[in-house]
């Protein structure tokens, strides 16, 4: 049986609290199966899973198929380049050609906005959504949120998300997710690169990062790709390291210690100085490892496993 | 040809201030005369069209009829037909097709193929410029002699300023409008639909207002100084609206035009990454929908035109960014205005017909819009209070892209006459088109 909010996790704006904390909820026992010596339960055996990425990803991609093969999934990879996408098959008729091998999940990340959602409409396995163009990345949120989570309550905590909002479905279903947990969220960066109307979503604006980091608990600090530049949205990195970079000297301005989060790739010395990004309120290798608990809750939730049972899962005495 | 009385309908004529119970004498391809208690002559096809409303041909100033190039989602045969379905007597062809239609030639094939189709009448609109590449002018005076009726770069803009001065001084000499798609590229490249928070929480890059706005402004600017005639296609914006409005108090030469979907829908209606509500310009909001309204009831804006944009389904079953801008609208028109402009009381029914036939055809200097004595009888007859729901199966139109599928419209044609033959009747598809209620 599907979970409450539906066969497919395409992103967070359409879940509601309840269904973010069932997944907080659900990570928490699997994070220790990967401490193991055999990381390995038979929730997921006998499920086949597809990695559908049209996009090149590294950390994503390991992240979800430890989480597959930790659950004892059978998993295929595909990407984009040397498949039949690249020769140019549309998407509806690469989601049938899988359906029809009867898999039962999907793991699609595609540059499109929507493409995920374009794939769960047409499709009967559960999909799930692992970044669609600018629009939404729920598992990173996700683990965003278990993080800041291990740390702090996420009730009433100033989250700012710093850098190109404009891009990143990172921000949007963080923004979603910190809302409906009842986080502040404030965005910080360029105004050329936050995106219209982003405050009617609840979220404050600031336009200097000495403000938001007086302001925030927790930053969420975006990758800076050097495309922006390239596209004319800023006009160079080392003057964007200059004045939005979260670096250790503006930090020691703090008026609290804060949380920083990164969701990776990080460019050091651009968004963010590499003394913060390895000292001590960094968490973000912390992000990493609940990446792969938060997606191995996700998998077994949409499988149709009953979060009750997940601790007694890892265990491995649920069949 | 057989003699046609249309009796007893309520006739609308915006070119003679017309609106009264009467009949219509259609003889030897024109209209014969108009009046109370009119005679049958010998051998008439008498349509009894109590109830109905008659009123001139409507006229649309902007289709895309995709052939030569296209002739997998549209031919001017289908495109044609579409047309007289949806009431409209004159349509004209945009000319990007492939090859443009930057030359006589092209110009004759057009002509030659609609009058194959002997349905509705087909008029090419020129290239500005050959191949639509905003570099050299085309040859304005054979385009005209061939039988263009005005030129345009339309699917883009005329690209530079300096190109669009030349363009509204060299079309003078002919008395023929320079249509403009009005958008700056380097502010909606790369975007799929109107910036705005719709946009952003679908993750779609936006189109700002400016990228209209500041072309508008451009060609306002260059009408006044040449005293040429610029026409806008497609008219999304409030700003867009205010600027013609104050451009035309000072007698600028500015024509407008809006489409149907722009008067009735807003960026909502791409929720849930609908690629039927993707079109250029995009669907805006609410304010801009409300100003388009005004300035459509108070003249600002000319004429209801539907930017008919047939794609193949396969192309629109993408996602939201792969799929190609543009709907359908020929089907749709008269049902989209008379629900969401007459029955909102934005516009009466007299004011509607003079901004779909009447004055249509006054901007572009067409023989049509007009029911009086020797004109060409190029007529629709139209049930104005009929439901209909939208199936797109059911189009004649080889496309199906439309926003409004399944929607509940009132209006609907019942006859059209194209120089005093029947061209299209409601039962043509009566088997498959479910009845009116």
């Amino acid at each position: 049986m599907s979970p409450a909010w539906g066969k497919d996790l395409l992103g967070l704006e359409s879940l509601a609290a309840a269904d973010i904390r069932l997944i907080l909820d659900t990570a928490e026992p699997f994070k220790e199966i990967s401490e193991r010596a055999i990381k390995k339960v038979p929730v997921l055996r006998g499920k086949t899973i597809v990695n559908l990425f049209f996009e090149a990803s590294t950390r994503t991609r390991i992240s979800f198929e430890f989480a597959e093969k930790r659950l004892s999934a059978d998993t295929v990879n595909v990407a984009a380049s040397g498949s039949s996408v690249a020769k140019g098959e549309t998407l509806v008729d690469t989601a049938k050609n899988l359906e029809a091998m009867r898999i039962d999940m999907v793991v699609i990340r595609h540059p499109s906005s929507g493409a995920a959602r374009f794939l769960a409409e047409r499709i009967e396995s559960n999909v799930i959504n692992a970044g669609d163009g600018k629009h939404e990345h729920p598992t990173q949120a996700l683990l965003d949120l278990l993080t800041i989570r291990d740390h702090r309550p996420i009730e009433g905590a100033k989250v700012c998300i710093v850098g190109d909002v404009l891009h990143s479905r990172v921000a949007r279903s963080d923004i979603w997710g910190l809302l409906k947990l009842g986080a502040e969220v404030a965005v910080c960066g360029p105004q050329s690169l936050l995106p219209m109307g982003i405050r009617d979503l609840g979220v404050q604006v600031f336009r200097r990062i000495e403000e938001a980091i007086a302001w925030a608990d927790v930053l969420n600090v975006l990758r800076l790709q050097l495309e922006r530049m390239e596209a004319g949205y800023i006009p160079s990195l080392r003057e964007y390291y200059r004045v939005f970079g979260v670096t250790l000297e503006r930090l020691e301005c703090a008026p609290r210690e804060l949380l920083i989060l990164h969701p990776g790739p990080m460019n050091r010395g651009v968004e963010i100085d590499s003394r913060v990004a390895d000292g001590p309120h960094s968490v973000i290798l912390g992000q990493v490892t609940n990446g792969v608990a938060v997606r191995m809750a996700v998998l077994y939730l949409l499988a149709g496993g009953n979060p009750e049972l997940a601790e007694a899962a890892k265990g491995g005495s649920e069949r | 040809m057989k003699p046609i009385v249309i009796r007893g309908a309520r006739v609308i004529d915006p070119s003679d201030a017309l609106d009264a119970v009467a009949d219509v004498v259609i003889q030897d391809g024109m209209i014969a005369a108009v009046g109370q208690g009119l005679g049958t002559p010998d051998g008439a096809e008498v349509l009894d069209a109590a109830g109905l409303v008659v009123a001139p041909g409507f006229v649309d100033l902007h289709v895309h009829l995709r052939e030569p190039g296209r002739e997998d989602v549209e031919t001017i045969e289908t495109g044609a037909r579409a047309a007289v379905a949806g009431g409209f007597t004159s349509v004209c062809a945009m000319p990007n097709t492939d090859p443009v239609t930057d030359n006589q030639a092209a110009v004759g094939f057009i002509l030659a193929q609609a009058r194959r189709a002997g349905t509705a009448r087909v008029y090419p609109i020129g290239a500005v410029s050959l191949g639509q590449k905003g570099e050299q002018l085309t040859e304005f005076g054979e385009l005209m002699a061939a039988g263009a009726v005005a030129v345009s770069d339309d699917g883009r803009p005329v690209a530079t300023a300096h190109l669009m001065r030349t363009a509204l001084e060299y079309a003078l000499t002919f008395g023929i409008p320079v249509i403009d798609h009005c958008e700056e590229c380097s502010l909606s490249s790369g975007g799929a639909m109107h910036e705005g928070l719709t946009a952003t929480r679908l993750g779609i890059k936006g189109i700002p207002r400016a990228a209209e706005d500041v072309i508008v402004a451009r060609d306002i600017a260059l009408a006044e100084l040449t005293g040429g005639h610029v026409h806008l296609a497609h008219t999304s914006t409030a700003g867009a609206a205010r600027m013609v409005r104050d451009a035309k108090a000072r007698g600028v030469r500015v024509t407008a035009e809006v489409t149907p979907h722009h008067l009735a829908l807003t960026d909502a209606a791409c929720e849930g990454y609908n690629t039927h509500a993707k079109m250029n310009p995009p669907l805006r909001e609410g304010h801009d929908v409300a100003a388009l309204r005004e300035a459509l009831a108070d003249g600002t804006i000319d004429c209801i035109a539907t930017d008919h944009a047939p794609h193949h389904y396969d192309a629109k079953e993408a996602a939201f960014d792969d799929a190609p801008f543009g709907v359908v609208g020929l089907e749709t028109a008269l049902g989209v205005a008379i629900t969401d402009l007459v029955e909102s009381g934005t516009l009466g029914l007299p004011a509607l017909i003079q901004r779909l036939a009447t004055r249509p055809a006054q901007v572009a200097g067409l023989p049509a819009g007009t029911l009086r004595r020797g004109a060409a009888a190029d007529v629709v007859v139209f049930a104005p209070a009929e439901s209909w729901v939208v199936d797109p199966t059911l189009f004649y139109s080889k496309s199906r892209n439309t926003p409004f599928a399944g929607r509940t419209l009132r209006g609907r044609v019942r006859w059209t006459l194209v120089g005093g033959k029947v061209v299209h009747r409601s039962t043509d598809r009566s088997g498959k088109r479910g009845g009116g209620t």
